[in-house]
């Protein structure tokens, strides 16, 4: 009997031990962008795949290998692009050999961290928009070293930018726009906005009043409450700026003091709650399908979604689908920008090489074929009027000027992971009907703490 | 004659060195076969168990180029300070009469003005508001290093409070009723034991298309039960009903586990025991009080502590169901160890919050296990 206990007891420390470790192993979690903004769809293959796409023959001296990774593993269309670009690039010379290497996206950002960790990055890194200043104060990345006028005409959310100096380049950008059906914006004399003269914060109120007093649709609106992570900072942190807010002090990037919580901040939280309040819109409980057919089967009148959504419901309502600017709160129309982009690490023993690589990849063609392949937008003027949907009279043609005139990239400092978390819970508790003020004070408290943990994060002196 | 003595005398020689060698081979063997185990133990769990008390001290992060620094008790001060702030209401300085708001209400003066920046009142600088009450014309404020946390303790304490007795009694009445010998018994200790073998980030997704506000599952049973009369609720959009609905799902899903121990102590008890006993003219319950309880004791007691442990543990349901909303009805301390930890790069915090929680849950084993013990 005794000898059984002690075995109890024995197993017990050895449960506690277990449940106490439990809080401290790498649990896969992306520290941001796991409901990507990024048009990719989710991955799905296990293991990273070794791919090498080398065709150049190999000539008198050895070329040098340059290894890249990339978040796209499963998704075929864009990983044949990309080794069309990897081969195209080999054969093009004879110095370098690009070899990719592709990872799932839920665990592409702990891979890197991984091997940065071990020192084992690869030369070319692919990374998110937001993430990637993260990186660049965590000593992973190096400055690109482009020729002049490389990046002339880009879109400036596909020009990653940190402490002065470019660290990533992206083939293309996202964009946000608001589904609607000329029908039945018609149907309840509803203004149609343009670019130019976007939906006033009253205008939209009134709208969607009106359609949810229709009786026709359960919610006017569907802001994507269903799609937790980086979608509500990519998505929402927009229309705080359009309200004057911001998530941090962009003066300095020292503080969030006034920015997330000043009265500008406080009267978009209070605009914010009142949609959940007076049940415009499908709270934080939404069901994630419902997000993916609800507009399609008219149960919201209204959807915020991003360009990568766009084809399905264009296919289904044709010339009676728009896609609508975002609304004018005072301070602008504004959407968020930036997606995933290319850069070379610190660690690389050839950077003139990945460079070169780098340079390659943004020419016009290739922006032009991943937005065929994939609908993204490409990121020049020029490779647009190459797409099919980009180009001038093309069905998407808005999402490239809403890109260009109404984008903001989120806030590029090394904070943002941490602050688009906190970022999240502050809404989704105003959604949930907490207090307004004292949640943005404890959001912006919360932030201020984490920035000078970290030392002000490479923003101080 | 002798060359026979020699011969054994070798013999014996022989085989006395050979079952010490191979005694020394057996215990090399044996840990050669442990190794593996240990191997892993050591890198996964002994190894990261002594970090984490490391780490607790200082201010180490996931990633940075700055260098670790020892901070002390900081990380845990901030988890674990309360402080109370009494507030006056704001008075009319020309009158002294207390200022009241278009309801009626007292006007009190932000918490803020208290807890940022201000030199009077140094003890409560970076703290936030946890709780209030208005107690007669004043408001007391609780206020707290990191309300999330205390939120977490309070709700992982509450859930264990209630999933340890209804799992384990739940399980219990499970194996009484699987425990018979009749035909088909099989199946049902099949059906109950199902939920245990499928993972539980799968049952999580399930439930919560169950639980869906709109047109879920359970909504629509009660609706057809009741006739139509029953309002949907949003189960885990509603802070009242978040906490409780996952409960309901953990106990249901784990509740197999428990049944299959419960029966293996049950098939323990001989049943000369139960003849006598009805032999003797005990009842069914009289059965159960005097026979199979006293019986069940091991097994009680293991029943216990497993539960308790996987209680406190609470996480995958949170992080696939809820992530700890609405308005922290259902964080847990696991929960957010990993969040603090992992999503917002402070390791330091989160192991903070591990050596918390691993204190607290070996109070409550050696409790358990004070309280359980064999009174001779």
């Amino acid at each position: 009997m005794k000898t059984r206990l002690y075995t109890l007891v024995f197993l017990l420390i050895a449960l506690v031990l277990l449940a106490a470790c439990g809080g401290s192993q790498p649990e896969p979690a992306a520290p941001a962008a796991q409901e990507k903004p990024a048009a990719e769809a989710p991955t799905t293959a296990p293991e990273p795949t070794e791919a090498p796409a080398q065709s150049a023959e190999p000539s008198k001296a050895d070329p040098i290998k340059l290894s890249l990774w990339y978040h796209g593993a499963g998704n075929e269309t864009e990983r044949a692009i990309l080794l069309q670009i990897i081969e195209d690039f080999n054969s093009s010379q004879d110095q370098w050999v690009v070899e990719m290497q592709d990872f799932p996206q839920a665990s592409y950002n702990e891979s890197i961290v991984a091997a940065a960790l071990a020192g084992n990055l690869p030369d070319i890194i692919d990374m998110d928009g937001p993430v990637m200043p993260n990186w660049a104060w965590s000593g992973y990345l190096a400055p690109l070293e482009l020729s002049e006028g490389a990046l002339d005409g880009f879109l400036p959310g596909a020009i990653g930018k940190w402490d002065g100096k470019v660290y990533s380049v992206g083939l293309w950008d996202a964009a946000v726009a608001i589904y609607a059906r000329r029908s039945v914006l018609e149907k309840y004399n509803i203004r149609i906005p343009t670019l130019d003269k976007p939906w006033t914060k009253d205008e939209f109120d009134a709208a969607l009043e009106t359609l949810q007093n229709s009786g026709e649709f359960e919610y006017a609106l569907d802001l994507g409450m269903a799609w937790t992570g980086e979608w509500y900072p990519y998505a929402f942190s927009p229309f705080l700026q359009s309200f004057g807010g911001d998530m941090i002090d962009r003066s300095t990037f020292l503080t969030a003091e006034g920015a997330l919580n000043g009265p500008e901040a406080i009267e978009f939280g209070k605009w914010w709650q009142s949609l959940f309040e007076r049940g415009l819109v499908p709270g934080t409980s939404q069901d994630g399908a419902d997000r993916e057919t609800g507009f399609l089967e008219g149960k919201y009148a209204l959807q915020w979604n991003g360009n990568w959504a766009a084809l399905p419901p264009l296919e289904k309502y044709g010339d009676d689908m728009l896609f609508l600017p975002a609304p004018d709160f005072g301070h602008g129309p504004k959407i968020g920008a930036a997606s995933w982009q290319f850069g070379v690490s610190a660690t690389s023993q050839h950077k003139d090489g990945a460079n070169a690589f780098i340079e390659f990849a943004i020419q016009d063609k290739y922006l032009a074929a991943f937005s065929d392949g994939i609908g993204l937008i490409p990121s020049t003027r020029s490779a647009a009027a190459m797409t099919k949907n980009y180009a001038p009279g093309g069905p998407l043609e808005v999402f490239f000027d809403l890109s260009k005139e109404q984008a903001l990239i989120r806030p590029p400092t090394p904070g943002y992971p941490t602050m688009a978390l906190i970022f999240e819970k502050a809404l989704a508790d105003i959604a949930n009907g907490a207090d307004v003020e004292a949640t943005l004070d404890a959001a912006v408290d919360e932030i201020d703490a984490d920035i000078e943990a970290n030392g002000g994060y490479g923003f101080q002196d | 004659m002798t060359t026979a003595t020699e011969i054994s005398r070798k013999r014996t020689g022989f085989w006395a060195t050979l079952s010490l060698n191979d005694r020394r081979t057996e215990v090399i063997t044996g840990w050669l076969m442990a190794s593996p185990a240990i191997f892993l133990l050591l890198t996964f769990l002994i190894i990261p168990f002594f970090l984490a008390f490391v780490f607790a001290f200082t201010n180490q992060r996931l990633i940075s180029p700055n260098p670790t620094e020892y901070v002390g008790l900081r990380n845990f001060s901030r988890l674990l300070t309360v402080r109370l702030l009494i507030l006056e209401p704001l008075t009319n300085e020309a009158t002294g009469e207390p200022v009241r708001d278009e309801n009626n209400k007292l006007i009190y003066p932000r918490v803020r003005e208290f807890t940022r920046n201000n030199p009077d009142y140094p003890q409560y600088n970076g703290l936030k508001q946890w709780l209030a009450w208005n107690i007669g014309q004043k408001r007391w404020v609780l206020l707290a290093g990191d309300p999330v946390f205390l939120r977490s303790l309070y709700n992982t304490f509450l859930f264990a409070l209630v999933v340890v007795p209804v799992q384990g009694g739940l399980g219990l009445v499970l194996a009484l009723i699987v425990n018979q010998r009749t035909t088909g018994v099989n199946i049902f200790r099949t059906i109950y034991f199902m939920p245990v073998v499928v993972s539980l980030v799968v049952v999580s997704i399930l439930w919560r298309f169950i639980y869906d506000g709109q047109n879920g599952l359970l909504n629509n049973v009660l609706q057809f039960i009741t006739f139509g009369a029953f309002e949907p609720i949003d189960w885990l959009g509603n802070p009242s009903t978040a906490l409780p609905a996952i409960m309901a799902m953990s106990i249901w899903q784990g509740v197999g586990f428990h049944m299959v121990i419960w029966l293996a102590g049950l098939q323990t008890i001989p049943p000369v025991l139960y003849e006598a006993a009805s032999v003797e003219g005990a009842n069914g319950w009289q059965q159960f009080r005097y026979v199979t309880w006293p019986g069940l004791r091991n097994t009680a007691v293991f029943v216990l502590v497993t539960i308790t442990m996987q209680a406190f543990g609470l996480f995958t349901q949170i992080d696939v169901m809820t992530r700890g909303g609405p308005l922290n009805a259902t964080t847990t301390v696991i929960f957010q160890a990993v969040q603090r930890g992992f999503e917002k790069q402070d390791i330091a915090y989160g192991s903070a919050i591990s050596v918390v929680f691993f204190i607290m849950v070996l109070s409550v084993a050696l409790i358990q296990r004070y309280l359980t013990r064999e009174r001779d």
